[in-house]
C-alpha cells in the first residue's frame, strides 16, 4: 500500500561499510547500514560511544566515502565523486554543526556566519545581509560584532547554527550539537533546530546521546557495533 | 575571493606580528642589502663619471713607474721626465689640445699670521686648459714670467678662503718657505673629488721658478696632455707611449719605466669594481632570501598545523583544495611581500644616509625595487607552496578530529 504523496528520499544509503585500515588493524566502524531519510524529516541517530554514529554522519555530509555500498545523495551517487565534487556539495546543499562549535577565533560572530557564503561567491553587501538575517534567525541580532571567546557556549553554538543555515541548505548535519551544553542551552539549540525543521522543512540528522534531545525528532536511529540495531519512529 | 583572501592573510600576520616579523628578517636584510648597495653604487658611479668630467674626460696622465698595471718594484725609482719630454709631445704628438708638465711638493703657503699647508704644483699655462679650469678673477701665467721664472702665483679656492677670506687676493703677496709671490690670478672652486682629496687646495707657479727656486733640481713628475674634442684618447695614448720609449731608450721587449693614464680607464675601474661589489652582495642577497624562505615555509608549515581544525571546518563548509591552497600561498606571498616592502624602505633608508656620509649623490633605481619586490613575492609562492598544499590535501575529516 502506497501513500498518496511518497515522501521523495534525499539521503539513500544502502549496505554501506567503512573500514579503516587495513589487514590485521582494519577496523569496521559500520558495518552494512542501510537508511533512508526523507525530505523534510528529523531524525535523530542515538548509540554507545564508538557505535559508528559520526562516521554514519561523515558519509551522509559527504566528508567521506563508503568502503563498500552505496551512498545517494538526491540522486547522486556521492562515491563516484571527486573530494571537489564533494565540497561543491557541501557548499550547495549541506550545513554542518559540530559538538565543538568550530568557530573561526578571533573573527566576529558576523564573519564567521559569512564564511559559507564567501566560498559560494556571495558579493560583501549581499552577505552581510544574509549574515545579519540568519543572526536574527537564531536569536543573536546585536551580537554580531561579538567574537567566540566574548559568548557563551550556547551563543556560540547558535552561531555556529546560523552559519550552517545562511546558505538555506537541504540538510542540516548535527554531530551531538548538544554535547557540550548544559540542558537549558541545549533546550535552545534543539527549540530551533525544531523551528527550523517545522517552519522553513530543512531535514536534519542529528547524533545525540540524550534521550530527552532524541525527542525531539520524528525518528531515532539507534546504533550498535556499527550497524542499525533499531528504528523507532514517534 | 581575492579580496577577501588577501584581507584573511593580512589579519593571519597581524595576529602573529611578532613572530611575523621575526619570520621575514631575512628577506629584510637581503632586499635591504641589495637596495642600499645599488643605490650607493649608482650614486658613486653617477659622481666619479661627474668629477672625470670636471677632470677633462679627454684628459691622459704621463707619469713615470709602472701604474697600477705591472708587477712594480722593479723599476720603482724611474727616471723623472724633463721639460723637453713635454715639448717633444706638443711637438710630435697630434690631435694635442694642449700639455701641461707638472712637479709638486707640499708647503706651508704663509701671509701675514695666517698660514695652511697645500700642494704647491709649478706647470704652465697649460695646466688650467688641460684640466679645463676656469679663472674666478686675475690671469694664469703668461710667456714672459713663465720664460724667466718669476714669483708669481695662481691660488686655488681653498687657499684663497684659508688666507684672504672675503678679500681680493690679486696684487697680494703670499709666502712659500722664505719667498714672496705675487698673487696673480684665483682658480674657479672644483670641490672634491670622489675619493675626498679637495681639489682647490693648491697654490701654482710657473714652472721654471718652482725648479729653481723651490726644487732646486730640473725634474717633471707628471705630465698632463689632452686631447682634441673628438679624438680618439686611446690612439694618443699609443703614441705617446711609442714616444717616450724612444726618448727614454727602451729597449724592444723592455718594459715601460712609464705609464698613461687614461681617465675612461678610471671611469671603467670604478664601474667594475662597483659591479664586483654589487655581484658580491647579490650572492648575500641570495643567501638570506633562502634564508628568509626556509624561514617562511617553517612559519607556514607551523600555521598549518595550529589551525588544522580551521581548514577541517571550511572544508567542511564548502572549501575546495584550491580555495585552502589560495588562502595559504596569499598569505606566505603576503608576509614575503610584507618583508620585501620592510627592505625596500629599510634599504633606501641606508642608502640616502650613506650617500649623504660618502658624499655622493643619492640615485633612485626604480628598477631594483621593482626587482626586489618581484623577488620577495616569488619567495613567497615558492616556498608558501609546499605549505599550501599540504594544507590543501589535509583530508576533512581528520582534520576536524585534530587535537
Ligand atoms: N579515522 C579513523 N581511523 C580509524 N578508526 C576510526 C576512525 N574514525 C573512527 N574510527 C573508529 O571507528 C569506530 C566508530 O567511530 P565513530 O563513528 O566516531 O563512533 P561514535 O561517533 O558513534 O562514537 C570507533 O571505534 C573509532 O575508533
Ligand atoms: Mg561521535
Amino acid at each position: 500500500m502506497n501513500p498518496a504523496h511518497p515522501p521523495e528520499a534525499l539521503i539513500q544509503l544502502t549496505g554501506v561499510s567503512k573500514i579503516y585500515g587495513t589487514g590485521q588493524a582494519a577496523m569496521h566502524a559500520l558495518k552494512g547500514v542501510d537508511l533512508t531519510v526523507a525530505k523534510g524529516e528529523f531524525v535523530a541517530v542515538m548509540g554507545p560511544s564508538g557505535s559508528g554514529k559520526s562516521t554514519c554522519m561523515n558519509i551522509i555530509g559527504c566528508l567521506d566515502t563508503p568502503t563498500r555500498g552505496s551512498y545517494r545523495f538526491n540522486g547522486i551517487d556521492v562515491g563516484n565523486l571527486s573530494r571537489d565534487q564533494r565540497a561543491i556539495l557541501r557548499r550547495r546543499c549541506l550545513g554542518f554543526v559540530f559538538q565543538g562549535f568550530n568557530l573561526l577565533n578571533r573573527t566576529s560572530a558576523l564573519e564567521n556566519v559569512e564564511l559559507p557564503l564567501i566560498y559560494r561567491g556571495v558579493p560583501l553587501r549581499q552577505r552581510r545581509r544574509q549574515a545579519a538575517a540568519a543572526m536574527a534567525a537564531v536569536g543573536l541580532a546585536g551580537w554580531e560584532h561579538h567574537t567566540p571567546g566574548e559568548l557563551s557556549g550556547g551563543q556560540q553554538q547558535r552561531v555556529a547554527m546560523a552559519r550552517a543555515i545562511v546558505t538555506t541548505p537541504e540538510v542540516l548535519l548535527a554531530d551531538e550539537p548538544t554535547g557540550n551544553l548544559d540542558s537549558e542551552r541545549s533546550l535552545e539549540v534543539m527549540r530551533l533546530l525544531t523551528d527550523f525543521n517545522q517552519r522553513q522543512g530543512l531535514t536534519i540528522v542529528m547524533v545525540t546521546h540524550e534521550p530527552d534531545m532524541a525527542a525531539f525528532a520524528g525518528r531515532q536511529i539507534h546504533f550498535k557495533d556499527g550497524a542499525i540495531e533499531a528504528i523507532r519512529t514517534e | 575571493m581575492w579580496w577577501e583572501t588577501f584581507m584573511l592573510a593580512l589579519r593571519a600576520i597581524r595576529r602573529n606580528a611578532l613572530r611575523s616579523s621575526l619570520t621575514v628578517l631575512g628577506i629584510v636584510i637581503g632586499v635591504a642589502a641589495v637596495i642600499t648597495m645599488v643605490t650607493l653604487g649608482g650614486g658613486a658611479t653617477a659622481k666619479v663619471t661627474e668629477d672625470i668630467g670636471k677632470l677633462g674626460s679627454n684628459m691622459l696622465q704621463l707619469r713615470p713607474g709602472q701604474g697600477f698595471h705591472g708587477p712594480g718594484g722593479a723599476r720603482a725609482s724611474a727616471e723623472p721626465f724633463e721639460v723637453t719630454d713635454a715639448e717633444a709631445l706638443a711637438r710630435e704628438i697630434a690631435n694635442l689640445e694642449a700639455v701641461a708638465p707638472t712637479a709638486s711638493r707640499s708647503m706651508q703657503v704663509i701671509r701675514g699670521n695666517e698660514n695652511r699647508s697645500s700642494t704647491v704644483t709649478g706647470t704652465t699655462d697649460g695646466f688650467v686648459l688641460v684640466r679645463d679650469w676656469d679663472l674666478s678673477t686675475g690671469r694664469i701665467f703668461n710667456p714672459g714670467e713663465l720664460r724667466s721664472g718669476k714669483a708669481v702665483c695662481v691660488i686655488g679656492a681653498t687657499v684663497r678662503e684659508a688666507l684672504f677670506g672675503g678679500l681680493d687676493p690679486v696684487g697680494e703677496t703670499v709666502r712659500l718657505d722664505r719667498i714672496s709671490f705675487k698673487v696673480i690670478g684665483v682658480l674657479a672652486a672644483k670641490g672634491q673629488t670622489s675619493f675626498g682629496t679637495d681639489q682647490d687646495d693648491l697654490v701654482l707657479v710657473p714652472l721654471r721658478t718652482f725648479q729653481r727656486r723651490i726644487a732646486g733640481n730640473t725634474d717633471v713628475q707628471v705630465i698632463y696632455v689632452s686631447a682634441r674634442d673628438g679624438a680618439a684618447t686611446d690612439r694618443v695614448k699609443i703614441e705617446m707611449e711609442r714616444l717616450m720609449r724612444e726618448r727614454r731608450r727602451i729597449a724592444p721587449g723592455a718594459e715601460d719605466d712609464f705609464f698613461v693614464r687614461d681617465m675612461q680607464e678610471i671611469v671603467s675601474t670604478v664601474t667594475s669594481t662597483t659591479r664586483v661589489l654589487t655581484t658580491l652582495l647579490g650572492a648575500v642577497a641570495a643567501v638570506s632570501l633562502l634564508v628568509g624562505g626556509i624561514g617562511i615555509m617553517n612559519i607556514m608549515l607551523v600555521s598549518v598545523t595550529e589551525r588544522t581544525r580551521e581548514i577541517g571546518t571550511r572544508m567542511a563548509i564548502g572549501a575546495m583544495e584550491r580555495d585552502v591552497m589560495r588562502q595559504f600561498l596569499v598569505e606566505s606571498v603576503a608576509l614575503a611581500g610584507f618583508g620585501g616592502i620592510c627592505g625596500i624602505l629599510l634599504g633606501l633608508t641606508a642608502a640616502a644616509v650613506g650617500a649623504r656620509l660618502m658624499g655622493v649623490p643619492f640615485v633612485f633605481n626604480p628598477g631594483i625595487v621593482c626587482l626586489a619586490v618581484v623577488f620577495s613575492a616569488a619567495v613567497g609562492i615558492v616556498f608558501g607552496y609546499f605549505p599550501a598544499r599540504k594544507a590543501a590535501r589535509l583530508d576533512p575529516i581528520e582534520a576536524l578530529r585534530h587535537e
